[in-house]
């Protein structure tokens, strides 16, 4: 085909076909770049001061954006084309293309001991690194966990929960008020807050389990709304936006510690915990409720038409991942030894949701690689403090647009039956 | 009864506002099945649209009425294109990826938008100036009915208004419900989906501009946050009118509106947002489609 077009049109070569290419990606990105500054110019350039009745105009914020929505255009352009050609190719291709490297990652030859050098470095990382490194790596494996907890109600059963934050908020509520009044410690409120997490799930899940899709997702959100400004406003029961402080950090044996120590035993905790649940959820999801709620998630008719119970199915997906959330309420809690109801925003749960998303909805490994991105990301982007979170906000975008199924995709787990062996 | 009055004004004033965002809400839900996320973020653009226009007109001394028609097309008109510009880069390359994608995106989309104000302009509150006037003739009824109040829910109507006769009479109309009623159907009796998706983003985001140059007439302070809430609430108002419905956005707004008016006129003023999503939660569990959603029977 392309050898004949040389034949008939002698003109055209390869060089002539990119300098067109070119060409055309540039006049594209022009043409955006000029309907971009159109479309921020008022907002970029014009400053009112509505008191003093004044305003200033600064001309060069257009210039600024002229020239940086150009460069964008241009590597978004070139970016889409590449995305087009690659669907293309895999509409084309009939067996799934495994790329190298998820290859290497399904043998178990190189994933263990990758695994066991990652958790290697896990181990050693607070003897190494700073405190205020490692402080941000319990941040992060908190979110691990949360992202974990979700991924089983949204990424397994496919409920999309946009009030997860407030399971969390019963965690760290019933840690904080149990040893507010009570002294309770770290440890006993642990799995009383697990309970309280899988109450509230159940709680939540009961009324909601005849709604679907986005119904679903707005009354989930209503409900962490709805605790997030109980919280706020009954100052009786929770002493308001003030919140509480001096909860205690979690106790060993008796022993008193300092503050770098602390942060070391939390980061042991929270690793222990995080292994806890990577071992839980890969189990659970190749178990039969785990299958039962990848059915639910595909097909919610055919999955009860296979002898399924959706309703149990549905609330103990809810009540898991609520119980995974309040165990992290605890330990954020404990850790920040002062929470209150800012902490818990729908900023918040989306946030948790992107985690899960980004990674690989149903994905355990694509939503540890979420939360870390996330969760650093901003973290590392403090020295553009004042732009990071507009940069989160278009990396959010980014990655859906380029990667709409997450950084990995979820793998089924495939029975292979070999025919001969068996005759 | 003057109490019960002003009250009952204030949430038909305040519900008309939420009805104008949520239609925005409702008619991009009804065609792509998207919770456009960023929709609160256009409501609050084009309030900030506004306050620019009018601060620029306001120091050339133009007249106070002139000023706010202004204010409004511009904002309309911005507000309109920064929709549409959303809809091509957050939405549209996603089309055919899996459900939640969109869904993030648009939390993306969100937060970009809300950062980029915030950047671009400040992090306070800014005052807005007063573009409603009072009127002598509103004198009489002013203790319960404000100028500004009046004005709201005189222009909201005048909107829907318009809004029902362009989807019930016009060619583009029709193509919307049909591509509401079924994306594939319309593509194969030559409706240009992509048109209609992008006309869809430039209705709704107008409507939304209106409603925020509005209530940030009415309320007289804006900043890049006010968004959030105003749309989570709109949102709430479509689901409880039953989303994808029109008419029903209208209602739930109406009634959302005055649920939280009545409830911390009479209850406590503390749980305003509480009572809007208890009223939502209420309502779906009792309808699960919402008040005028259709419940329709899952096929196999």
């Amino acid at each position: 085909m392309e050898r004949a077009n040389i034949i008939q049109n002698p003109i055209q070569n390869p060089i002539q076909n990119v300098v067109r290419h070119v060409v055309r990606h540039v006049k594209q990105a022009l043409v955006a770049a000029v309907w971009l500054s159109f479309l921020t110019l008022p907002i970029m350039v014009i400053r009112v001061d509505t008191v003093e009745k004044t305003v200033t105009w600064r001309w060069m914020h257009l210039a600024y954006m002229a020239v940086g929505s150009f460069v964008l255009a241009l590597a978004w352009y070139a970016m889409m084309e590449r995305r087009n050609k690659s669907q293309a190719k895999k509409e084309l291709e009939t067996v799934e293309r495994v790329s190298a490297l998820a290859g290497m990652l399904a043998d178990p030859r190189i994933t263990r001991p990758l695994m066991a050098f990652g958790l290697l470095v896990a181990v050693a990382f607070p003897w190494f690194f700073s405190l205020y490194q490692t402080n941000i790596l319990v941040s992060a494996l908190i979110y691990v966990v949360l992202g974990l907890g979700l991924n089983i109600t949204v990424g397994l059963a496919g409920l999309l929960d946009l009030g997860y934050v407030a399971f969390y908020a019963v965690g760290a509520y019933t840690y904080a008020l149990l040893n507010h009044h009570f002294h309770l410690g770290f440890w006993a409120v642990l799995p009383l807050g697990a309970v309280m997490g899988a109450f509230f799930g159940i709680l939540l899940g009961f009324p909601v389990l005849r709604l679907r899709g986005d119904y679903l997702a707005i009354v989930t959100l209503g409900f962490g709304q709805i605790i997030r400004l109980v919280l706020e406003n009954w100052s009786a029961f929770s002493y308001g936006p003030s919140g509480i402080s001096n909860i205690d950090r979690p106790g060993l044996f008796g022993i008193s510690y300092s503050v770098e120590q602390a942060t070391t035993y939390m980061y042991y905790i929270m690793l222990a915990l995080v292994l806890l649940t990577i071992f839980v959820t890969a189990r659970l999801k190749d178990s039969r409720i785990g299958r039962a709620w990848l059915a639910l998630r595909e097909d919610e008719i055919a999955c009860q038409a296979m002898g399924i119970d959706n309703t149990r199915a549905k609330l103990m997906a809810f009540s898991l991942g609520a119980t995974l959330a309040a165990l992290m309420g605890v330990v954020f809690a404990a850790k920040t030894t002062f929470i209150n109801p800012a902490s818990f925003t729908f900023m918040e749960s989306a946030m948790i949701l992107a985690i899960v998303v980004l990674g690989g909805m149903g994905s355990v490994l694509g939503v540890i690689l979420g939360a870390f991105l996330l969760m650093l990301l901003p973290e590392y982007l403090r020295a553009f403090s004042e732009y990071r979170m507009l940069i989160f906000g278009a990396t959010m975008v980014l990655i859906m647009v380029f990667r709409p199924e997450g950084l990995v995709r979820a793998k089924r787990k495939v029975y292979t039956i070999n025919v001969e062996a068996a005759g | 009864m003057e109490y019960f009055l002003q009250l009952f004004f204030g949430g038909l004033s305040r519900g008309s506002v939420y009805a104008l965002i949520a239609l925005g809400y409702t008619m991009v839900y009804g065609i792509i099945e998207l919770i456009n996320f960023a929709h609160g973020e256009i409501y609050m653009i084009g309030a900030f649209m506004g306050l620019i226009v009018a601060g620029v007109l306001t120091t050339l001394g133009w007249p106070v009425l002139s000023i706010l028609a202004i204010a409004l097309v511009v904002s309309v008109l911005y507000s309109a294109a920064y929709g549409y510009t959303v809809e091509k880069i957050a939405y549209k390359p996603l089309r055919s990826a899996p459900r939640l994608a969109p869904l993030i995106s648009a939390i993306g989309m969100s937060i970009l938008l809300q950062n980029y104000i915030m950047l671009a302009q400040t992090p306070d509150f800014l005052p807005f100036p007063r573009l409603i006037p009072e009127l002598a003739f509103m004198d009489a009824v002013s203790n319960y009915l404000g100028t500004s109040d009046l004005f709201i829910i005189a222009t909201s109507l005048v909107v829907m208004i318009a809004l029902t006769f362009f989807i019930k009479f016009t060619r583009m109309g029709k193509a919307m419900r049909a591509t509401a009623q079924n994306r594939k159907m319309a593509m194969l009796v030559g409706v240009n989906v992509d048109q209609v998706i992008s006309v869809t983003f430039i209705i709704g985001s107008s409507l939304a501009a209106v409603g925020g140059v509005l209530i940030a007439a009415h309320v007289g302070q804006i900043n890049f946050a006010i968004g959030f809430l105003a749309g989570i609430k709109a949102f709430t108002a479509a689901v409880l009118g039953g989303i994808g419905s029109i008419p029903g956005a209208v209602l739930g707004g109406l009634v959302l509106g005055w649920a939280e008016s009545f409830a911390t006129g009479y209850i406590s003023s503390d749980y305003e947002d509480v009572f809007a999503f208890l009223l939502l939660v209420v309502i779906l569990i009792f309808r699960p489609a919402g008040l005028l959603g259709k419940q329709r029977a899952q096929k196999v």
